[in-house]
């Protein structure tokens, strides 16, 4: 869509956008957020900007093929389930690392990789289909 | 537990992915596709030799202990289901590599496949009745494209069919379990077993067994449900419709075996003789269907219906014969019935059509197709010594030990009038002289096996005509499996104890 307005404001929001679909994911797993929603408002930014400027330039910023991020997204599904079984526990078993820096402390855990894996495959189905229709002739 | 039991889901959803990362060369996506049905095989392989020496094997999967969380069984039942499935996956993957278009390969036919797979294995493996939900599906969603993949007129037809009947199917299916979870607090299927004959209120507990007979009817397509079956099999390119007519309506008659032993045992008198008049009905409406087409997959789409009926049959008798030869009918009924359907593929290569009027001559040019056709046609009619001859024998016996006379009676006709549309595919596309007009140029000339590479559809025809001819010399070791199978549903204490231990 070829507007000024538009085209300024989106400029603005995309950052900010995929800054809040990150901030929601990190969120996730204690309090409400996580990988579908995070990879939901992610898809809302190139979204925005595929109205914006067209699909043809959303495809250049976002680099990856949306097919490639399913694709990868359900590679960290798996990795996610298989890591405890190196353990012998079953598939899909949570496994938590706490790690101590400083003041705070980080938590990195294999629910962590399920949610990288959902917030991928989220946002490349969305802006598939996006791209999709965007592009038919 | 079993670390193992999850390689059957897990490896179709790693093969997929593998399969959409190299989406764009479509040789990687054919030896992925083979390459991981191959993997699939031996990981089955090696669970099926646990289950059968060790007994029940159970994994909770994420360590959530059950009733809590999600349960992956296998018992003697799911392993044969597995195993077949893994086999015809492989079989069909090798056939697609020909019979698939570069157009549809590039739209992600492989990965479909593979989730397909998925879905399957997930409901032959799940001890969850929401899961099996789930699983149904992925299965449903993947096959759901795979139906429409092309975008051709008359596939669109019959996807949209398809789709609308099987989301009604299973729409029902949660009805019936939001009712299941309401009177009983618990999803786990053990649980659920142990459960509901303590339930009070025993008018609910039949209607949500028929809510359920319903729901895996359409999917099975049992009389009077089957009508979207052939009206939508017979459209895709011949590797689906073969890996939907051998597969998916097992899956439903899967189902029905699982519930309907495991957890809707306390009203038989009722839910049994429903089930016993429809696997009549089923029986005889199908083949009454295949004998009045002349379209060759068409014929092969009816015949799924009757067939459905003879499992029911096996089922409804619910003695330890009757479900041995209802599994024993699932297994040699998929390598038949997809066999017929693989050949189908070949012939319309050959001819260019599916409309039998329009072939002929395939006897006097091919008579190596000829042969396969007919021993997977008598297998499918129940000629001795091939596995039909089995399956319909150990039925029939069963019938006539609690006599039942008169379904063992239908049973039978019904076998004969399936040769009946059998010897008219043989006598019209194979045995009739090659028609006028309508041939194509390459018919006679175009070799089985060398130039055009039409081997790569025949030979995995002559593995699976080998696997009949095998199941049919060697049913006694197959048939026990089988017994044993049946004994251990009859028995759910055993699956009971398995999942939650000992009582």
């Amino acid at each position: 869509m070829n507007s000024l307005i538009l085209h300024t404001a989106t400029r603005l929001m995309i950052g900010i956008i995929v800054l809040f679909s990150l901030f929601l994911f990190f969120r996730g797993h204690d309090e409400p957020g996580g990988g579908f929603i995070g990879g939901l408002v992610g898809a809302g930014a190139f979204t925005l900007y595929a109205i914006a400027f067209g699909s043809e330039a959303t495809r250049a910023i976002l680099r990856i093929d949306p097919i490639t991020l399913i694709a990868l997204g359900l590679v960290s599904l798996v990795i996610s389930g298989i890591i405890p079984m190196f353990t012998f526990e079953p598939f899909l078993t949570g496994k938590w690392l706490f790690l101590e820096l400083g003041e705070s402390e980080f938590k990195l855990s294999t629910p962590l990789i399920f949610d990288i894996g959902v917030y991928l495959c989220v946002l490349g189905f969305i802006l598939a289909v996006i791209f999709s229709l965007e592009e038919v002739k | 537990m079993n670390g193992l039991l999850v390689l059957p889901i897990a490896i179709p959803l790693v093969v997929a992915t593998l399969a959409l990362l190299f989406r764009r060369s479509s040789v990687m996506q054919r030896w992925i596709g083979v390459a991981g049905m191959l993997v699939l095989l031996v990981s089955v392989a090696i669970l099926f030799r646990d289950v059968y020496v060790d007994g029940i094997q159970v994994l909770q999967l994420g360590n959530w202990q059950a009733p809590f969380g999600i349960t992956l069984v296998a018992d003697l039942l799911s392993m044969l289901m597995l195993a077949i499935s893994a086999i015809m996956g492989l079989i069909i993957a090798v056939y697609s590599i020909y019979d698939i278009d570069k157009e549809r390969e590039r739209y992600g036919y492989y990965p479909l496949l593979h989730i397909l797979l998925m879905g399957v294995n997930g409901s032959f493996l799940t001890g969850d009745i929401f899961n099996m939900y789930v699983w149904f599906e992925v299965m449903l969603i993947a096959s759901f494209i795979l139906l429409a993949l092309g975008n051709s007129k008359n596939q669109l037809q019959g996807a949209l069919k398809y789709v609308i009947i099987n989301l009604f199917s299973s729409l029902l299916f949660l009805f019936g379990v939001a009712m299941l979870y309401g009177m009983t607090g618990t999803l786990n299927m053990a649980d659920l077993a142990m459960r509901l004959p303590e339930v009070e209120n025993t008018g609910l507990v039949t209607t949500v067994a028929m809510i359920f007979m319903v729901s895996f009817g359409v999917k099975a397509a049992i009389f009077p449900l089957f009508f979207w079956l052939p009206a939508s099999y017979h459209t895709p390119p011949v590797a689906i419709s073969a890996v939907f007519g051998g597969l998916l309506t097992k899956v439903g008659v899967y189902a029905l075996i699982r519930v309907f032993t495991l957890l809707f045992t306390q009203d038989i008198g009722y839910t049994h003789t429903i089930l016993l008049w429809v696997a009549g009905f089923t029986m005889v409406t199908g083949v009454l269907g295949a004998a009045s087409h002349f379209e060759f997959r068409k014929i092969l789409s009816f015949h799924i219906v009757s067939q459905i009926g003879y499992m029911i049959m096996g089922l409804a008798f619910n003695t330890a014969l009757g479900l041995m030869g209802a599994i024993f009918y699932v297994l040699h009924n998929i390598l038949a019935k997809s066999n017929l359907f693989l050949i189908s593929g070949i012939a319309q290569r050959l001819t260019g059509t599916f409309e039998l009027k329009q072939m002929g001559g395939l006897y006097k040019h091919y008579p190596i197709l000829a042969t396969l056709f007919l021993i997977s046609a008598f297998a499918l009619a129940g000629f001795p010594p091939l596995s039909g001859f089995w399956a319909k024998l150990s039925l029939v016996k069963a019938g006539l030990s609690i006599e039942a006379y008169v379904i063992t009676a239908v049973a039978i006709l019904v076998g004969l009038l399936t040769l009946f549309s059998m010897t008219k595919i043989w006598m019209t596309a194979f045995w009739a002289a090659v028609p006028e007009i309508g041939v194509p140029d390459h018919f006679g000339k175009m070799p089985l096996f060398g130039a055009g590479n039409l081997y790569i559809m025949v030979v995995p025809v002559m593995v699976v005509a080998g696997l009949i001819i095998l199941v049919g010399f060697y049913a006694q070791p197959l048939l026990e499996v089988c017994l044993d199978a049946a004994e251990q549903l009859l028995n759910p204490s055993v699956y009971i104890e398995a999942v939650l231990g000992p009582q």
